[in-house]
């Protein structure tokens, strides 16, 4: 169960831009439905507040959507993205379900654990890096994989793992997907399949 | 092996031409207006004719399914859900689709939306699927632009909107009655049927909810013909269908096969064969996380389709094909799974809500073998007594992995017991 963080901002407002799209996400659901928002909403509210949902950004959310805030609590608390304490700057996310299992997800925590220098579930003391486990992500032919906040990086070792982190420690912006030679989801080595059509965009020649 | 001219997603890897010309270029969006003005009742029929399954697990009809709407439109508006709140373990099919096939996706919602009476889809997504968002918004916006969708749907008359809705992580939402819950601004957790969401879906209104695959091979079997899709396959089982095959496999990859592939050649022939050759393969979960697995005695002749894996206490599931090999701690992999069902249980259920956990509990045990050989029958009637007996099949698939691992693998948790019984033994001598 995730619990409420003690230091809690005293107000909470979307600046006039995410106001703005408010308005656009509300207009997808007909009316009288404003409660559909919710989930869009606070997604909006936590990225605006450094990644995670202060009690006054709920009361906020409730009262825009016309809801009840005890409804905004429970749907903060059920889905497993919303944050509800301050977190680091890039959330690392380690899958470690039985496909990425199976393929070293161990090794790839393992080797965050030791190039952050902290635990799962733990924040480094610079506040850059939360480091978590995660349950299946979908990426499950690229195994092992991690999310770090919006982006997938895939077919992992502990090398290529290692240098994401420390590249993103210097500031960079490591490539995301498939960290070996491959563009997707097509078996490494040579297509097996639709050799013909590929190669026609901008994606690697077919072998 | 399925010829390439019968392939569907010839753009699955995204090694093609993106954007809407590209899919134009493959085919998409030809004559969609043609079919439009064939109606309704000849689409639906036409699905059904083709044997379409859902290819979100269920395997259900997707034309009895759509024919469950009503057939006037009354005060309540249609929706048509598209599921892609894909996240059951081993499963990565749907991800595909929305980056480089999402023109496929939104054709398919415009047809079957046309077919069931709704001039509304909404996309629900998993979260975590933020740049498959994007891909499937930017090919949203050129459809609009172009006139596919819109006020007058590929000029057919034919009102037709899609709103993507991004979910927030919860598994369980990918259940069709707890994503109708989470698309209204609520907890995930599922509804009691009936009433089924064709008569009270989402807002109250006639809904049907249809895995992305299902819908996004629509406009092919209807440009095709039912006859061509029934022709692949086997009775019963028909079409293509994308595998995800993951694990102790040479080349992991997805890839669109024949319903009815045997299992060893969709390895084999895709995925480079198990690691260290078929010999030394232990186990396959066939569909994803929530079916039974099957030994290689089954894995040597089984056929990837419904009926067939059905048949040898299995299922299709989502076809994703999880293998592992001898070198497979293959009681602590159940425990993972059986951890993940613990996690995703949405708590609403009393047999799931404190069933996941204590069949959790005592997988942990048995994987170190502290437990005693009649705590695995307890364990076995419990799964039972979890099965069948909760609002969705959440439970039934935290009970699935633990049957299939106690019917084919008994012998090495008895082992286990009996050498961690053997080891406290020495230690007090």
């Amino acid at each position: 169960m995730k619990q409420a963080f003690a230091r809690q901002p005293e107000s909470f407002e979307f600046t006039p831009d995410n106001m703005e799209t408010v308005k656009t996400i509300v207009a997808k659901y007909p009316k009288g439905c404003a409660a559909s928002a919710v989930l869009p909403v606070l997604d909006l509210a936590q990225r605006q507040n450094d990644g995670w949902l202060p009690r006054a950004a709920m009361d906020r959310t409730a009262e825009i959507l016309g809801m009840p805030p005890i409804r905004v609590y429970e749907v903060a608390s059920f889905y497993s993205m919303f944050n509800l304490a301050p977190i680091g700057k890039y959330h690392v996310q380690v899958c470690t379900n039985l496909p990425c299992w199976l393929r070293g997800s161990e090794q790839v925590v393992g080797i965050c654990e030791r190039t952050l220098g902290i635990s799962v579930g733990e924040t480094t003391q610079d506040g850059l890096f939360t480091l978590s486990e995660a349950e299946c992500l979908g990426a499950c032919v690229n195994a092992p994989m991690m999310q770090i906040n919006d982006d997938y990086f895939e077919d992992l070792d502990e090398a290529s793992t290692e240098s994401i982190l420390l590249a993103l420690k210097m500031g960079q912006k490591p490539r995301p997907g498939p960290q070996g030679g491959r563009k997707g989801s097509e078996p490494a080595g040579g297509l097996t399949t639709l050799k013909a059509i590929a190669g026609k965009g901008d994606g690697p020649e077919a072998s | 092996m399925l010829n390439d001219k019968d392939r569907i997603f010839t753009n699955l890897y995204g090694l093609s031409i993106p954007g809407l010309a590209g899919a134009q270029a493959r085919g998409d969006w030809k004559d969609s207006r043609e079919l439009l003005a064939k109606g309704r009742d000849w689409l639906i029929e036409e699905i059904k004719a083709s044997g379409l399954r859902g290819r979100g697990g269920a395997g259900f009809s997707a034309g009895m399914k759509w024919s469950f709407m009503p057939k006037e439109i009354g005060a309540r508006p249609h929706f048509l859900l598209i599921n892609a709140d894909e996240g059951e373990p081993g499963t990565c099919k749907d991800r595909d689709i929305l980056r480089n096939e999402p023109h496929k996706l939104i054709e398919g919602a415009l047809l079957s939306g046309f077919a069931m009476g709704a001039h509304t889809a909404y996309i629900y997504i998993r979260g975590e699927f933020f740049r498959e968002t994007e891909a499937v918004q930017k090919a949203v916006d050129e459809a609009y632009a172009a006139g596919l969708i819109g006020p007058d749907a590929c000029g057919s008359g034919w009102t037709f909107d899609i709103h993507l809705h991004r979910g927030a992580g919860a598994y369980i939402c990918g259940e069709e009655t707890a994503l109708i819950e989470s698309l209204e601004g609520r907890k995930g957790q599922p509804r009691l049927k009936p009433p089924f969401p064709a008569n009270v879906g989402l807002y109250g209104c006639p809904t049907t909810v249809n895995n992305v695959e299902t819908i996004a091979v629509v406009p092919e079997i209807l440009r095709r013909g039912a006859k061509w899709f029934a022709s692949l396959g086997r009775p019963k089982n028909t079409g293509t269908k994308i595998f995800c095959i993951s694990g102790h496999v040479n080349r992991p990859c997805n890839v669109e096969e024949e319903m009815g592939i045997p299992l060893r050649e969709l390895i084999e022939t895709h995925a480079g064969g198990v690691r260290g050759g078929w010999d030394n393969l232990m186990a396959v979960i066939p569909g994803g996380s929530s079916v039974p697995l099957i030994p290689p005695s089954i894995c040597d002749t089984v056929r990837m389709d419904f009926d067939s894996l059905q048949e040898v206490k299995t299922g299709l599931g989502t076809a994703a094909v999880i293998v592992m090999d001898k070198s497979t701690d293959i009681v602590r992999a159940i425990t993972r799974l059986s951890k993940f069902y613990k996690h995703e249980s949405c708590g609403q259920c009393t047999p799931c809500r404190e069933g996941t956990g204590w069949m959790w509990r005592v997988m942990e045990r048995l994987a170190r073998g502290n437990a005693t050989v009649e705590e695995i029958d307890v364990l076995e009637q419990v799964t039972r007594q979890v099965e069948g007996h909760t609002i969705c099949a959440l439970g039934d698939a935290a009970a699935w992995p633990i049957q299939g691992l106690i019917r084919h693998f008994r012998p090495e948790l008895e082992r286990r017991i009996a050498a961690f019984n053997q080891a406290q033994a020495d230690k007090a001598a």
